[in-house]
C-alpha cells in the first residue's frame, strides 16, 4: 500500500512515455504542465486550465462540505434526543445509504434532475416552463451528488460527540438567562468540537477526491480532480502528469488530516 | 439520565422541536427518495425509463437474462468471495498478533493497515495500477482480486479487533493452567470466542469488494467487468429501465448485508454486557 504510492510519487518526477508508462530519467515536467503550457518554440505560457478544475474541485467540496453540515447537524442533534431504541434505528438508516453502491445513489438522482425527470415531468405538464431546466451536467448537479454521497459521514461524528454532551450544562445556561443562541456558541460548539471537524474533514476530503458525482451528474464535462487524474491515466496516457496530480490530491488530505489531530489533541486537552 | 434533562428543557419550547422533527423527516425522504424513485421506475412497463405506463417485472427478467450482466455477476463474486475470504484471514491474523504485547513499529503497522481508509480512491487506484505496471503484473480477473484484498483488510479489522479488545483473558489463562499449547488456546479458545468478529468483518470485506468501482475501473484488464462496471457503462450509453432493475437488485443485496453486519454488531454488544 505504501510502495504503490511512493512509487507514484517518483513516477512524477519523470519523463512521459507516449505509450502510457514512464521512462527513465529525472524530469519536472509534469509538474511544470500544472500551470503552464508549452508554446511551440518551448517557451512558457501560463495555462490555467488544470487549476481551474482544481480550483472547481476545492470549491465544490467546501460548498458541499459547508451545506452538509447545516443539513446534518439538526438531524444529528434531532437524533440524540430521541430514546434509545428509536435512535438506533434512526442510526441504522443513516448507515445504510453509506454501504450502499454509491454509483447507484448517485445515478438515482439522474431519474430526479435529468431530462424528463421527476422535477421537471410536473412543471412541463402545468406549462410552468417550456423547455428542459438543464438541471443537469453542471457544477448545481455535482454539489447535490456530492452532498448526497457523503452526509451520513457527518452526521455520525456529530451525533458520536452530542451523545457524549452533558445536557445539564445547557439546562444550566438556560437557568443563568443564557439564550438560544449564546448556548450554541459557547456550550454545544465547542463541546461538540471534534464531532464537527472529524464530519467536516471526512466529508471534504471524500468529495474533494469523488469520481463518481462529477463523471455521472457532471457528463464528463465538468470534471473535477480525481476524473482529470483518471483520464490522464486512461485516455491521455501521461502518467507522470496523472502521477503529480494525486501527489497534490495526497498532499490536501495529508494537510487536512493534521489539522484534525491537531484540532482534536487540543480540544482533548481542554477536557483534561 | 443527562438526556432526559436535555429533552424536557427542549419540550419547554415546543416550536423547536416541531421544526427539528420536520427537517429530520425532510432529510430522511431526501435520503432514500431517490432510491424509492429508482426502484419504483424498476417496475415501469414503459421502454421509456421515466414515462410510468403500468406495472411490470420484464426488466428484471430482460436484465437477467441478458449474458454480459451475468458475466459481471459471476466476476464480482469471484472476486468479492475470494478477496473477503484473504482480507478476513490477513486482518484476523493481524488482530492477533498486534494484540499479543507491545512491540516495536505497533502504531506504525496500525497506520499502514487503517491507510486505505484515510487515502482517496483514486489515489489508491492509479497507484496500484503504476505498481501493477512497474512489476509487470498483467491486468485482468486477477489484479481485481489483489487489489480488492489490500483495501478490504482495514474493513475487515476493524470489527475484529474490536471484538478482540472486548474480550475476556481469564478464559486463556484458564486454558494454559490447563496445560494447554499456544496453538491450542488459539484453536478452542480464542478463535470460538472472535467469530461474530471475524464474521462482521467478512461481512463489510464482502460488501466493500461487491460495491467498489473506482478501483476496479483502473485495474480491471480486458474482459473483466464486474457488475458496478457493467452498469457504470450502461449509465454512459443514457438511462435504461434495465439498469433500474440491475441496480435494485445490487441495492438491496447490500441492504440485506448491511442488516446482518447491524444484527451481529448488536448481538456482539450484548455478550459483551452480560461480561
Amino acid at each position: 500500500m505504501v510502495l504503490p504510492i511512493v512509487l507514484l510519487g517518483i513516477y512524477s518526477f519523470k519523463p512521459a512515455d507516449s505509450y502510457g508508462g514512464v521512462e527513465p530519467g529525472f524530469s519536472i515536467e509534469a509538474w511544470v504542465q500544472l500551470f503552464f503550457d508549452r508554446d511551440l518554440d518551448d517557451t512558457l505560457i501560463f495555462e490555467p486550465v488544470y487549476l481551474q478544475i482544481i480550483w472547481r474541485s476545492i470549491v465544490l467540496a467546501t460548498i458541499g462540505t459547508t451545506l452538509s453540515f447545516l443539513i446534518g447537524f439538526p438531524v444529528a442533534w434531532y437524533i440524540v434526543q430521541q430514546s434509545p431504541g428509536t435512535r438506533n434505528i434512526l442510526l441504522l438508516l443513516i448507515t445504510i445509504p453509506f454501504w450502499t453502491n454509491l454509483l447507484i445513489r448517485v445515478f438515482s438522482w439522474i431519474l430526479i434532475l435529468g431530462k424528463n425527470g421527476m422535477v421537471e415531468q410536473p412543471l412541463l405538464a402545468m406549462g410552468l416552463i417550456d423547455e428542459s431546466l438543464e438541471l443537469m451536467y453542471g457544477n448545481l448537479a455535482i454539489g447535490l451528488g456530492l452532498i448526497y454521497s457523503y452526509i451520513p459521514l457527518m452526521i455520525l461524528p456529530i451525533y458520536a460527540s452530542l451523545e457524549k454532551l452533558d445536557f445539564g450544562l445547557i439546562e444550566a445556561a438556560h437557568d443563568l438567562y443564557a439564550n438560544r443562541r449564546t448556548v450554541i456558541r459557547c456550550i454545544v460548539v465547542p463541546l461538540c468540537a471534534p464531532g464537527i471537524i472529524a464530519g467536516c474533514i471526512l466529508v471534504f476530503v471524500l468529495s474533494l477526491g469523488d469520481f463518481i458525482s462529477p463523471s455521472v451528474l457532471g457528463g464528463g464535462k465538468k470534471m473535477m480532480l480525481s476524473n482529470l487524474i483518471q483520464f490522464q491515466f486512461s485516455s491521455a496516457r501521461n502518467w507522470p502528469f496523472g502521477g503529480a496530480l494525486t501527489m497534490l490530491l495526497l498532499m490536501i488530505v495529508a494537510f487536512g488530516s493534521y489539522f484534525y489531530i491537531r484540532a482534536s489533541r487540543k480540544s482533548a486537552d481542554l477536557e483534561d | 439520565m443527562a438526556s432526559n434533562i436535555g429533552r424536557s428543557s427542549i419540550d419547554n419550547k415546543r416550536g423547536k422541536i416541531s421544526w427539528l422533527k420536520l427537517w429530520t423527516g425532510v432529510f430522511f425522504i431526501y435520503l432514500y427518495g431517490p432510491i424509492a424513485v429508482l426502484i419504483g421506475y424498476s417496475f415501469n412497463d414503459n421502454r421509456i425509463a421515466q414515462v410510468w405506463t403500468g406495472f411490470s417485472t420484464k426488466w428484471y427478467i430482460k436484465a437477467f437474462t441478458n449474458e454480459n450482466i451475468q458475466n459481471a455477476i459471476i466476476n464480482s463474486l469471484i472476486v468479492a468471495t475470494v478477496a473477503t475470504i484473504c482480507a478476513t484471514v490477513f486482518a484476523t491474523m493481524a488482530a492477533l498478533a498486534l494484540s499479543k504485547g507491545r512491540f516495536r513499529g505497533q502504531t506504525l503497522s496500525l497506520g499502514i493497515i487503517s491507510l486505505p481508509l484515510l487515502v482517496p480512491e483514486i489515489a489508491t487506484a492509479v497507484a496500484t495500477l503504476s505498481f501493477y505496471a512497474a512489476i509487470k503484473f498483467p491486468l485482468g480477473l486477477m489484479s481485481i482480486i489483489v487489489a480488492h484484498i489490500v483495501f478490504c483488510i482495514p474493513f475487515a479489522f476493524m470489527p475484529i479487533r474490536a471484538r478482540l479488545a472486548g474480550m475476556d483473558e481469564t478464559m486463556q489463562e484458564a486454558g494454559r493452567d490447563l496445560y494447554a499449547n499456544d496453538a491450542q488456546v488459539l484453536w478452542y479458545i480464542v478463535l470460538p470466542q472472535l467469530k461474530p468478529g471475524i464474521f462482521a468483518g467478512a461481512i463489510l470485506a464482502f460488501i466493500i469488494s461487491v460495491d467498489d468501482f473506482i478501483i476496479s475501473l483502473m485495474v480491471a484488464g480486458a474482459g473483466a467487468t464486474t457488475l458496478p462496471l457493467y452498469i457504470y457503462g450502461m449509465i454512459r450509453l443514457g438511462v435504461s429501465p434495465e439498469i433500474n432493475a440491475v441496480s435494485t437488485v445490487l441495492f438491496l443485496i447490500s441492504v440485506t448485508l448491511v442488516g446482518t453486519y447491524w444484527f451481529i454488531s448488536k448481538q456482539n454488544e450484548g455478550v459483551n454486557y452480560a461480561h
